[in-house]
């Protein structure tokens, strides 16, 4: 993303008037307001943060959703000190919203940090930022260094795994951080909590402990005074493609997607929306009354995912884009999985074929065959996605399907696309 | 054969990520286990028969890469 525009709201990207930096302590505080974390045992502290964050509903905003609240009960039961991580490491390629915190309000992700580290009493809370992510790096160190001078008695680590799309995997990134080897592992029973080493890890997205650091402020009355009752607060969503200002804005969960895009200045007529990322879903543009929260979005046939809205003007083409989405996705396997190595591939170059209007007869057989095969044979869910994707395409993009089907490249066939696809890049250790 | 596998129901996982496709599972549990277009093993999860659970103790015992498992299905699945 080259212009990052950022939408200032009432919440997480409260902020004060003047130029876009980093907010210092001082002003971090001045903006939010005093947050009393205490040091690491103090029990009414601990039951009433574990209370205020059940009651908000708090989703996790890393892309599961899963409720924030019912992922420390594994954590606190262990006998060591569990670690807290801080995943930055923001892998979809169209979000921009962990590094917009980080770089503009790194002490609201540092302390919401520290207050679920009191919560589960946690030592050590490590941030990891994806080693393409210098800036953002920066700035959470500086933010550091300044709750160090001011006698944090927490430890910060700030560590940097490879970028890669599912780096930021949960399995993937403990796994990083115990043997520097950034691939997932099939997890049975996800309710066994991950591992460094011999301490249990709770991961959360920095996101997630933003809207931490504010419940622990304002309560979970408050939190609940914006959004659904199914899914309360507010959503950062990194909106992209035919819009006049790229960038991240803080929306009300439920806000319908006409909406969010409107903030974001929609300057064209629409073929579809992308909506969750590059694992996500495209919708068609009569559906964008749909309320941007997840159970819409999932009736929809679409996924919350992390919050990003991609807008495919109605020159491009769906069945294009999505092909050169599934051949980057392919890219970023992390060549462990079979369905995932082989499979992926074997769909970009179906999507490929369709998109170049060289399509079989028994291509749209023939990947519907594939998709089934691959879906939920990974020990990740990376492959999940790109089946979503590429079922949605053909919902959302069903004319244009056919026409290219049928040797009729639509109008937009070789329009330039409107995704931002990173190079690939080869290595899952460490950078030498 | 463990004899309590006869007693409580068992299904088959595949570890995806240790899983290189030989394909053994499928000769020997042709019934439960089926190939994918790249050799590789699909299995549904259900519980397996008490008939084919010697065959699929042997398929797990029998896989290279120890990627396939015999496990119990939890109580209410």
């Amino acid at each position: 993303m080259t212009t990052m525009a950022i939408d200032t709201a009432d919440r997480l990207l409260k902020r004060p008037s003047g130029p876009n930096s980093a907010m210092d302590l001082a002003t971090h505080l001045a903006v939010h307001g005093p947050l009393r974390i205490p040091g690491r045992d103090d029990r009414s502290f601990r039951d009433g943060i574990l209370r205020a964050v059940a009651e908000s509903g708090l989703l996790g905003r890393g892309g599961a959703g899963f409720p924030s609240a019912v992922k420390w009960d594994a954590v606190r039961r262990s006998a060591r000190r569990p670690l807290l991580v801080v995943n930055a490491m923001e892998g979809e390629p169209a979000s921009a919203k962990d590094r917009v915190l980080l770089c503009y309000s790194p002490h609201l992700v540092l302390d919401g940090a520290e207050v679920v580290a009191a919560a589960i009493g946690a030592g050590e809370i490590v941030i990891c930022i994806a080693d393409d992510s210098d800036p953002s790096a920066a700035s959470v160190e500086a933010a550091i260094a300044e709750r160090e001078a001011g006698g944090t008695r927490r430890r910060f680590a700030v560590e940097r795994p490879p970028a890669h799309y599912v780096a930021g995997e949960e399995s993937a990134l403990v796994n990083w951080l115990a043997t520097e080897q950034s691939l997932p592992f099939q997890r049975v029973d996800k309710s066994v909590p991950l591992r460094v080493g011999r301490r249990t890890a709770l991961v959360h997205n920095a996101e997630t402990l933003s809207q931490v650091a504010l419940i622990a402020r304002h309560g979970p009355g408050w939190f609940r005074g914006a959004g659904t009752a199914d899914a309360p607060g507010t959503t950062l969503v990194t909106v992209s493609g035919a819009v006049r200002s790229p960038g991240v804005v803080e929306v009300e969960m439920g806000t319908p997607i006409a909406d969010v895009l409107a903030r974001s200045g929609v300057d064209a007529e629409l073929s579809g929306v992308l909506v969750g990322g590059y694992g996500g879903a495209w919708i068609d543009p009569s559906r964008l009354s749909t309320p941007y929260a997840p159970g819409p979005l999932a009736a929809a046939g679409a996924t919350h995912g992390v919050g990003i809205l991609v807008a495919l003007p109605a020159s491009s083409c769906g069945i294009a884009e999505t092909a050169r989405i599934v051949r980057y996705m392919a890219g970023q396997s992390a060549g462990q999985c079979g369905p995932c190595v082989f499979g992926l591939p074997a769909l970009a170059d179906d999507m490929e074929l369709l998109w170049s209007g060289r399509g079989d007869a028994e291509l749209f057989d023939r990947v519907s065959r594939r998709a089934a095969q691959i879906e939920g044979r990974g020990a990740c869910r990376h492959p999940d996605g790109v089946v979503r994707l590429v079922r949605s395409a053909f919902q959302a993009f069903a004319a244009d399907a056919h026409a290219h089907a049928h040797g009729r490249p639509c109008r937009g066939h070789d329009a330039p696309t409107v995704l931002y696809l990173p190079r690939p890049r080869a290595s899952v250790g460490r950078a030498s | 054969m463990n004899a309590t596998l006869r007693r409580v129901a068992v299904r088959l996982r595949v570890d995806p990520v240790a899983c290189d496709a030989y394909g053994y599972c499928a000769e020997i549990l042709p019934e439960r286990v089926t190939l994918d277009e790249w050799g590789y093993p699909i299995v549904d999860g259900t519980p397996v028969p008490a008939g084919l659970v010697e065959l699929a103790t042997r398929a797990a015992a029998e896989c290279p890469r120890r990627a396939v498992h015999l496990e119990q299905v939890a109580a209410g699945h």
